[in-house]
């Protein structure tokens, strides 16, 4: 059952990841990118990190994506559709691209046989139930607070700098 | 068979004599020479004697044991000289007797230089044929080869001191043979006196291994050697400073740096006199001397580094100088330089067989090349200068294919002798104990350069379009058989020789066994010296291939499809190209240091003016005295002037222009893409994971 | 049984299609798109991890990845109005302006 359900989410991340990344039109590449990313919140429903794949579809998807979408409407009205959509180094990318995955899945494949889910069962049986947000929370505000905080100077940062950023005049 | 050892150097000493004594008595009597078929045949004939005398002895050492092919042959007592103190306190007699030795390294290289020699000689009679004093040129031919073969046949380091210096003299007489032309005089005073600044070393070394060891018979000194330096010397001592000495001594005479200046210039004389002892013999003397020395040097690790790296800076010196030489010879003539460094790589680096091999293998493509491009220069009425040539092939097709033989082994290409050498030094290079990867490098290096520059030469003489000169355009034809059969001969010797000495993957190496019992090497790397196996090998022997592949492509391109492209890079780089094409200034360096010094002593000296300096002495001092102090100064602030000018002006523009160049290069990677830098990213993070990769596995 | 090693490899095969993405495409919003693809796959690779080792830690890892993320994403994307209002284009290779 989890297997079909993460092969389903996994087909659907990687086919919505490349059509984002080859798609002709800004538009289209950044729905696909929201699908994508749904799949990803999927992923992460499966792996029981409920809190995180809420936030993905919050945050990411309703507001990152939202605002790529926003951006694209003012900066590519006058997008050529007939203009050529790869750089010159495409080949030499993909090459990359190739070796560079080889290399991590090497290892990744070396070290595969820590992941057996046998040794899972060791002792690290299901938890009494708690709520997954719940325990984040408490993370979040307990031995991560200071990253917390930094992280929310950060997002008043971001908005002051946008708006700079954009301002007409400097 | 073995007894008639002593023949082998006399035939050609008799041959100078005859053709010497009786040349002189008939030219005083007649006012003309002897007639050409006596002399040429005496000369010729006593070469050939000496060869047929040097197969049969070799094939008499064949014969016996190979621990027992040790042969001395005493002649007389030399000098008999008087008790001396040895630096250990005893008391020795300076003994010496001309002796001869054959072993499997008197006996190889005998057999170079008859062999070598002999196609010389028969070669000649042709290149000669028109030149006056005929006689003359084939006497000192035979004085060479019989100062040469004593050299290699002597038995102590004074007779082979002897025939070293012989063959100094012979060279001198030897290039100064054009008597009309200065250039060559000036040319052979040259050569000797840059050779006596090695013979100087040699004999400072030769006094030392006397004074420590009491003997300078091979045989005994090298005992000697073993038992009070049984283990190599680990802090520079004595053994050090003779092999130093010995070494600079070979630098002299082999044309290494810092004293190879002579050679380039040595092509004043005839080209069979380039090809015999400037390319196949008396260059390779300083090669025989250190292998032969191997007991002494395999004791110095500090001064095999020393020959070791000497030898190959030579190499890449001398090569990337040959790369824009417009004088035929002269680009043979760095060639053979940059060759010799090979040699001299290998020795350092404890592959002495290795060296003698590519000895061999090069006297004879070299001399092929030499004799080659005498034909050449006799069929357009001795032009030398390459752009005065093109298009050659159909004229002289077997000067043509000869030299393409040639010039295809030296670049090493496999199957021909050239590479089998070659590859031999390069591997040893790599993977001996002494060696190291660095000079393995910059030797593959230099084979691709020595590739591009034979190419080079072969298709700007031979092939493309014809810049002769009109005059000279009409007489254009292919040299006479006595010319063409010995090239055709050293042809076959540069393809069969190198099967002597297959590399390890591929058979034994039965010239490397022949020679074991020659040599020491401090740690016997006769045999496979790494675990790397012959894989290692075999993959650098690839990339050696693929280096020439690249170079004779180069050649190619550049010469013969894109012809415009060299002269459009020499614009681009003149700066660089001007310092090589003027051999970096080497000669010009030594003339500011030392000739002009030496000139301006010799003016004094014999000036004459002894009687006036000696009457007129009080004025002289006194006023002398006073303006000398005035000429001083000015003479100080002129020279600054000038080390301002020519030195520091040039030195700072060099420099600029070497930043110059390389910030050009750089600079092409600055494209101001941001996609393009986050291409180097992902190049740089593969790299950093394959790091990584490669610490696991 | 879904292995751990399975979500790394998914992970490896959308970093790498981002990492293409970046390194090819010409239109600079794709570009950010991209990057924004490699850092959901390191999340993955974390909350991964985090079930594997069933500590909480990596989730709250990917909670700040995307809180940065979406930091990077505005500021990338003002840099990107910034430039579209001075060169008027978004192709990323018409801009050379650091050149020599």
């Amino acid at each position: 059952m989890e297997a079909t359900l993460f092969y389903i989410l996994a087909t659907i991340l990687v086919v919505f990841s490349i059509l984002t990344v080859t798609a002709g039109n800004p538009v289209r590449s950044a729905v696909y990118l929201v699908s994508a990313l749904l799949g990803m919140a999927g992923l992460f429903f499966l792996l029981k990190a409920e809190f995180v794949g809420a936030v993905q579809i919050l945050v990411y998807v309703g507001g990152i994506m939202v605002l790529f979408l926003f951006v694209i409407m003012l900066v590519s009205v006058r997008e050529v559709e007939s203009q050529r959509k790869a750089s010159r180094q495409w080949k030499t990318a993909v090459v990359l691209g190739i070796v560079l995955s080889f290399e991590l899945l090497f290892f990744v494949v070396r070290g595969s046989d820590v992941f057996r889910t046998e040794t899972i069962s060791q002792g690290l049986i299901e938890q009494p139930q708690t709520f997954n947000t719940e325990s984040v929370g408490a993370l979040l505000y307990s031995t991560y607070l200071l990253p917390f905080e930094i992280a929310s100077v950060l997002l008043l940062v971001v908005i002051v700098g946008a708006v700079v950023l954009t301002r007409k005049q400097l | 068979m073995l007894n008639t050892l002593w023949l082998i150097p006399l035939a050609p000493l008799i041959g100078f004599f005859i053709n010497g004594l009786f040349g002189l008595w008939k030219v005083a009597r007649t006012g003309s020479g002897p007639k050409k078929s006596f002399v040429y045949c005496v000369a010729c004939g006593s070469i050939l004697i000496s060869l047929l005398l040097s197969i049969g002895c070799f094939w008499a050492l064949v014969q016996l044991d190979p621990e027992h092919r040790l042969v001395e042959q005493d002649l007389f007592t030399w000098i008999s000289g008087p008790a001396l103190r040895t630096a250990a306190g005893e008391l020795a007699n300076f003994h010496i007797t001309w002796g001869l030795q054959l072993d499997p390294l008197s006996a190889v290289m005998i057999l170079v230089v008859t062999g070598v020699g002999f196609l010389i000689h028969v070669y000649s009679v042709g290149y000669m044929a028109e030149e006056e004093g005929f006689y003359r040129f084939f006497a000192y031919m035979n004085l060479f080869m019989f100062m040469m073969l004593t050299l290699v046949l002597s038995s102590n380091y004074l007779v082979m001191f002897v025939g070293w210096e012989g063959v100094g003299l012979c060279s001198y007489l030897l290039i100064g043979y054009y008597t009309h032309k200065k250039s060559a005089g000036d040319a052979a005073k040259k050569a000797f006196v840059v050779n006596r600044i090695g013979d100087f070393a040699f004999i400072i070394g030769m006094l030392m291994m006397f004074t420590y060891f009491g003997t300078l018979d091979f045989t005994d000194l090298f005992h000697r050697v073993g038992e009070m330096f049984p283990t190599p010397e680990s802090t520079w001592g004595p053994l050090s400073w003779i092999a130093l000495l010995l070494f600079i001594g070979a630098t002299g005479k082999s044309a290494q740096i810092p004293l190879f200046v002579w050679l380039p210039d040595a092509m004043e004389g005839p080209t069979p006199v380039s090809a015999l002892i400037h390319a196949a013999t008396m260059v390779t003397a300083g090669v025989y001397m250190v292998a032969r020395s191997s007991a002494i040097y395999s004791r110095a690790p500090d001064v095999l580094l020393i020959v070791a790296v000497v030898g190959i800076c030579t190499a890449l010196l001398a090569a990337s100088i040959a790369l824009f030489q417009q004088d035929i010879k002269r680009v043979l003539a760095y060639s053979t330089v940059s060759q010799l460094g090979y040699m001299f790589a290998a020795l350092g680096v404890g592959a002495a067989a290795a060296g003698i091999f590519h000895l061999m293998t090069h006297a004879f493509f070299k001399a092929l090349l030499f004799l080659g491009s005498g034909s050449v220069i006799m069929a357009l009425h001795h032009e030398q200068d390459m752009r005065k040539m093109g298009g050659l092939r159909k004229y002289l097709p077997r000067t043509w294919w000869t030299m393409g033989i040639a010039s295809l082994a030296i670049a090493g290409v496999p199957g021909l002798s050239g590479f089998f050498s070659k590859d031999e030094i390069l591997w040893r290079a790599f993977s001996n104990p002494e060696g190291h990867a660095l000079i393995w490098l910059v030797g593959v290096l230099v084979a691709g350069m020595t590739a591009f520059y034979m190419m080079r030469l072969m298709f700007l003489t031979f092939h493309g379009e014809e810049r002769l000169s009109p005059e000279v355009a009409t007489h254009v034809h292919e040299s006479p058989n006595v010319m063409t059969v010995p090239l055709i001969a050293l042809a076959i010797g540069s393809v069969l020789v190198g099967y002597l000495g297959l590399p390890a993957w591929l058979g034994s190496n039965a010239f490397e066994h022949f020679l074991e019992p020659a040599f020491e090497t401090s740690y016997q790397s006769a045999g496979e010296p790494a675990s790397s196996g012959h894989s290692t090998e075999i993959l650098l022997t690839f990339v050696s291939i693929t280096l020439a592949g690249i170079g004779i492509f180069l050649a190619y391109y550049f010469f013969l499809k894109n012809k415009e492209k060299p002269a459009q890079l020499r614009k681009r780089f003149s700066g660089l190209h001007q310092l090589i094409y003027n051999k970096y200034y080497v000669d010009e360096a030594y003339d500011f240091l030392f000739v002009s010094g030496g000139k301006g002593w010799g003016r004094w000296l014999g000036a004459k003016n002894w009687g006036r300096y000696f009457s007129a002495f009080d004025n002289n001092v006194v006023d002398g005295a006073v303006n000398g102090s005035a000429t001083i100064t000015r003479l100080a602030a002129w020279l600054s002037g000038q080390a301002d000018i020519h030195v520091v002006d040039r030195i700072v523009n060099l420099v600029a222009e070497v930043f110059e160049f390389f910030s050009s290069v750089f600079r092409k990677l600055q494209t101001g893409l941001v996609q393009r830098y986050a291409l180097s990213i992902v190049i740089g993070i593969i790299l950093v994971i394959s790091f990584y990769l490669y610490l696991g596995v | 049984m879904v292995d751990t090693s399975h979500y790394l490899v998914l992970s490896t095969i959308v970093f790498t299609i981002g990492v293409v993405g970046v390194l090819t495409r010409r239109n600079v919003i794709i570009i950010l798109m991209s990057i924004e693809l490699m850092l959901n796959s390191v999340n993955l690779n974390l909350v991964a991890f985090s079930d594997r080792l069933q500590d909480l830690s990596g989730q709250v890892f990917a909670v700040f990845v995307i809180t940065v993320a979406a930091a990077e994403a505005a500021i990338g994307l003002g840099i990107v109005i910034a430039l579209f209002s001075n060169k008027d284009t978004v192709n990323v290779d018409e801009i050379d302006l650091l050149r020599g």
